[in-house]
């Protein structure tokens, strides 16, 4: 087996192999801060373009520039978007990283890599492409200092060659990507691509299997972030005061939402803001102009993750106990400080449905796509406002910062609706109100907004010590009929969440259980188990907190229900046991993932797996 | 039936209120409270300018000083938030409606220790608010502990001897960005009469620190902030005298040289320095009489210093001028050509 430099490429081990079309996987490693979003943003829509499904998950380092990054492709003709684990198709552009990346791979896989790595000599039994882009990028790129960012272009055209990608989706997705506004860039970079093309298709036999031919399952379907669809979601709900401190990975949620807000809400005959927008000195500060425009009636939103949401759990009582609205987006990360600020996790569902002292308890929601963040984000200002209280919308780095192939949004049908408010024509009518009163029978009380023209409008708002008419109070039998009221008002809100997407199989005697992100390895697992094991799962993939009833009648239904979660502790394992029967609990398995990486389905079935004893 | 005299008209203000509509409930802080004070000289401006109490949102942090909201304007929407965040709480409220008159009220505690940061963002906002600081340099809630605006050698009642320098709450309005920053004392009802109606007529942040003595825990000998040492040491920088936008001026004309501030509302705060050369608009001037003061360790009382042409944070931020909470959803939902515009750009 010949792995000598002047080897156009290296034969793989074995004999030639079937082809693998639209069923692998792409990883790009380069170095953080190069450009290479951009390169692998093109590649990702090429094959989009081409019909295929696609998904894209960045893996960054928290830096701004040097240290190793890598960049996952997955095309899958069987509409897979979860994170797979095995790469079989490295493209090597980091020195620091490029030997145990190699080393990693499993036999077969193909490589294009810098040239003077010599990362042929590692290993006899992958497909090499050596390609000496330091040389290719000199003639396309004059200018020296734009050499870095150029040369990441030369992959595409590379790629394309090797994986049939065809040219002209190439063309087209890099002119989208720099716009109309950066036109001349883009001319220099096409150039770039097509020279990694031309010099491909000079210098190399193809010897891997992969390919990508074209199919029609993408037609019609969008590519975005999470992120950009929770922040669409927020415009189309009608926000009105937004706050925010910066934080990974929720900041992009909130600058997407500035420009939305900025071209969609700008008076045109006026040319005032119809919106405001604070970035607050941290995120009690954030927290707290929230609830400040929410107790006045504005639709009010902030955005952050596990460290904002720790620190805004002394407002957030208050709001839970002075019955305010506020809608609070937790882009999950991995843990407190520096630990894995680019990582993603599932691990805030416990400390958040409980957030703050005393006894509280707040609605989540749990969004698994970029339709859902959109949804989600409309619904939870209509529970928020309707159940006066903080609701939660729990999504993750991975939904939130990734490039997802998504439907598009459907137009809100629903009315937007903003709860019980007495204006000043109510308050003539009935003379007066009593705050937290229980009229209806929901343990939702009428509040009336400040600025309300009557002299009956105006209360008093302030923590747990008030009777129904908002007056201080300690006695003992006020302070115990309000919290049971407010027991009582997370009963309505339980009936008024999203319902669980459930998926019941027969003859299935074990069912599944998760939230979020970890549907899309939940999916392909049960798959894997059907096929590789015949075991058949049901699934019920949750969508908001407090549980439903379908939760309960799924778990009686199945002998063993495995709780699928991104977190160590099993959190949102914990929170169901708080609900249920003893019987029922004893039903439970635990799955968990917390390594920071997107939940892939191979973790899932090996546990799965060897807890079944398959 | 004996017959009696018809009672006497009542009196009511330039809207028609009596003194009623603008009282809160009873106070339940001690007996001779500064605080207590100072709620009585607000439900009097109020009551004087004619402000329609409904139009007005009061807000709090926590402490003895923050329970006050409950005692003046009962018709006044009121939020007792919690300790040292009601910078937050205020600006969140003012931004959903920018038409509310917007008065917060703290202690020394509350702004100068835990809310340290959020009192110096709200004042590089000038956020249109009127924010007090009812300041007795000790935590009466929690029975007597220093509060970090106690001067350099005040003693407790226990002999504890203070030894930290004093964060001093008006130097760090001026240096942080506050457009009216005013020392009164609860004790000179005149002075802070004319004080909080120039301040409610102020369109920008108005810091008013009230020394507002502590009859529990800091009115004993070896205080700096006890009623007699603030009586003895108080030094009034000016005269002042506000005359509302409604009021016919030429009546009253004042001996002596006077300053005339005219405010956004067309009322006018007249000044007539007692501190010859003193000029409430320069920033250095204030600064340096504040600091000459804390080393004589007199109570510099009146107007440091006043700035009418600030940009306030909604004009920093562009806003409508309708109350964002109530905009109609034709304003706040686009129509669906805009979310169609969007996704035919992600496809």
């Amino acid at each position: 087996m010949s792995t000598t430099e002047v080897s156009p490429f290296s034969p793989p081990s074995g004999e030639s192999q079937q082809p693998v079309v639209n069923d692998f996987s792409i990883q790009v490693a380069t170095v953080n801060g190069s450009g290479s979003q951009t390169a692998n943003n093109v590649l990702m829509r090429s094959i989009f373009q081409m019909g295929v499904p696609v998904s894209g998950k960045n893996m960054f380092p928290s830096n701004i520039q040097g240290l190793p990054t890598w960049f996952t492709i997955r095309a899958s003709k069987h509409g897979y978007i979860g994170r797979k684990k095995e790469v079989d198709f490295l493209v090597a552009m980091n020195p620091e990283t490029a030997r145990e990346d190699v080393m990693s791979l499993d036999a077969g896989a193909a490589v294009v890599y810098d040239e003077p790595l010599k990362l042929n000599a590692l290993r006899s039994d992958l497909h090499f492409y050596p390609v000496p882009f330091d040389k290719l990028v000199g003639p396309v790129c004059p200018e020296a200092k734009l050499r870095k960012l150029v040369r990441n272009m030369i992959y595409d055209g590379i790629v394309a060659w090797i994986l049939s990608i065809e040219l002209e989706e190439v063309h087209k997705a890099l002119f989208r990507q720099f716009g109309k506004k950066k036109a001349k860039a883009a001319e220099l970079n096409w150039g770039a691509c097509q020279a990694g093309f031309d010099y491909a298709s000079k210098t190399f036999v193809k010897t891997d299997p992969y390919r990508i031919e074209r199919m029609n399952a993408t037609g019609g379907k969008i590519i975005i972030e999470g992120n950009m669809a929770a922040a669409l979601g927020c415009v189309f709900a009608g926000v009105t005061v937004v706050t925010w401190y910066p934080i990974t990975p929720s900041s992009s949620l909130v600058e997407y939402l500035i420009g939305y807000l900025k071209r969609f809400r700008v008076d045109k005959e006026t040319g005032k803001a119809t919106y405001a927008v604070v970035q607050a000195e941290d995120e009690l500060a954030a927290i707290g102009m929230v609830l400040g425009a929410a107790w006045a009636g504005a639709r009010s939103v902030t955005s952050t993750a596990g460290p904002g949401i720790s620190l805004m759990s002394e407002f957030v009582g208050l709001g839970y106990y002075a019955e305010i609205p506020a809608v609070i987006f937790d882009v999950q990360r991995v843990g407190p400080s520096t630990g894995l600020p680019t990582r993603t996790a599932q691990a805030d569902i416990l400390s958040t449905a409980l957030l703050s002292h005393g006894d509280t308890k707040h609605p989540l929601l749990f969004p698994c796509s970029p339709e859902e963040c959109f949804q989600m984000a409309i619904q939870a200002f209509d529970l928020a406002e309707q159940y006066q209280t903080p609701v939660f919308v729990m999504t993750d780095l991975d939904l939130g910062m990734n490039n997802w192939m998504a439907d598009p949004f459907e137009y809100p049908t629903e009315p937007i609706r903003r709860g019980k408010v007495l204006t000043a024509e109510d308050l003539a009518k009935l003379g007066g109100f009593a705050r937290y009163k229980d009229v209806d029978g929901d343990a939702v009380g009428y509040r009336t907004l400040p600025g309300t023209p009557h002299p009956n409008a105006a209360y008093f708002t302030r923590g747990s010590g008030h009777n129904e008419k908002a007056q201080y109070t300690e006695r003992e039998d006020d302070y115990v009929n309000n919290m049971d009221r407010l027991a009582r008002k997370f009963e309505t809100i339980r009936a008024h969440v999203p319902r669980p997407e459930v998926d019941i199989r027969p003859s299935a005697q074990v069912g599944f259980v998760a939230f979020g992100t970890s549907h899309y390895g939940v999916e392909e697992s049960r798959d894997q188990l059907r096929s590789e094991h015949a075991l058949e799962t049901s699934y019920l993939r949750l969508r908001a907190y407090p549980f439903t009833q379908e939760l309960r009648d799924f778990i009686r239904r199945h002998e063993r229900v495995y709780v699928i979660e991104q977190d160590r502790d099993a959190q949102l394992l914990q929170l169901i046991r708080m609900e249920f029967d003893p019987a029922e609990i004893a039903k439970l398995r635990s799955v968990r993932y917390y390594g920071g990486l997107p939940l892939d389905a191979r973790t899932i079935t090996d546990h799965v797996v060897l807890q079944e004893g398959l | 039936m004996s017959t009696t005299a018809a009672p006497p008209p009542k009196k009511v203000n330039r809207i028609g209120l009596e003194i009623l509509s603008y009282k809160g409930s009873r106070t339940t802080l001690c007996a001779g409270c500064g605080h207590n004070a100072i709620s009585e000289r607000v439900v009097e401006c109020f009551y004087d300018l004619g402000i329609q109490p409904w139009s007005v949102a009061k807000l709090s942090g926590i402490g003895c000083s923050s329970k006050t909201p409950a005692y003046f304007l009962g018709q006044s929407h009121g939020f007792n938030g919690v300790h040292g965040r009601m910078p937050a709480l205020a600006t969140g409220a003012m931004l959903a409606n920018r038409t509310l008159l917007g008065i917060g009220v703290t202690g020394d505690g509350d702004t100068a220790s835990i809310g340290l940061g959020q009192y110096m963002h709200l004042l590089r906002r000038n956020l249109p608010f009127i924010y007090i600081i009812e300041n007795n340099g000790v935590y009466g809630l929690t029975k007597g502990q220093f509060s970090a605006t106690a001067d350099l050698g005040s003693v407790l009642k226990t002999g504890v001897i203070n030894e930290l320098p004093p964060f001093d709450c008006c130097a760090l309005a001026l240096q942080c960005g506050a457009t009216f920053v005013a020392r009164t004392f609860s004790g000179d009802k005149k002075q802070l009469t004319a004080i909080l109606k120039a301040a409610i007529a102020h369109n920008g942040l108005s810091v008013i620190d009230v020394i507002s003595p502590c009859t529990t825990f800091n009115d004993h000998e070896g205080s700096t902030k006890s009623y007699s040492y603030t009586k003895d040491h108080e030094e009034p920088l000016q005269e002042l005298d506000f005359v509302p936008f409604y009021e016919d001026i030429s009546a009253e004309v004042p001996e002596g040289e006077v300053m005339e501030v005219q405010m956004h509302d067309g009322s006018k705060l007249r000044i007539r320095n007692l501190h010859p050369d003193y000029d409430p608009t320069s920033k250095f001037a204030a600064l340096q009489a504040i600091d000459e003061a804390g080393k004589s360790g007199e109570v510099l009382t009146g107007v440091y210093y006043v700035d009418t042409t600030r940009p306030t944070f909604m004009d920093m931020l562009n806003m409508t001028d309708a109350p964002l909470a109530t905009l109609p959803v034709s304003q706040t939902r686009p129509p669906k050509s805009a979310l169609d515009q969007v996704m035919e750009e992600l496809r």
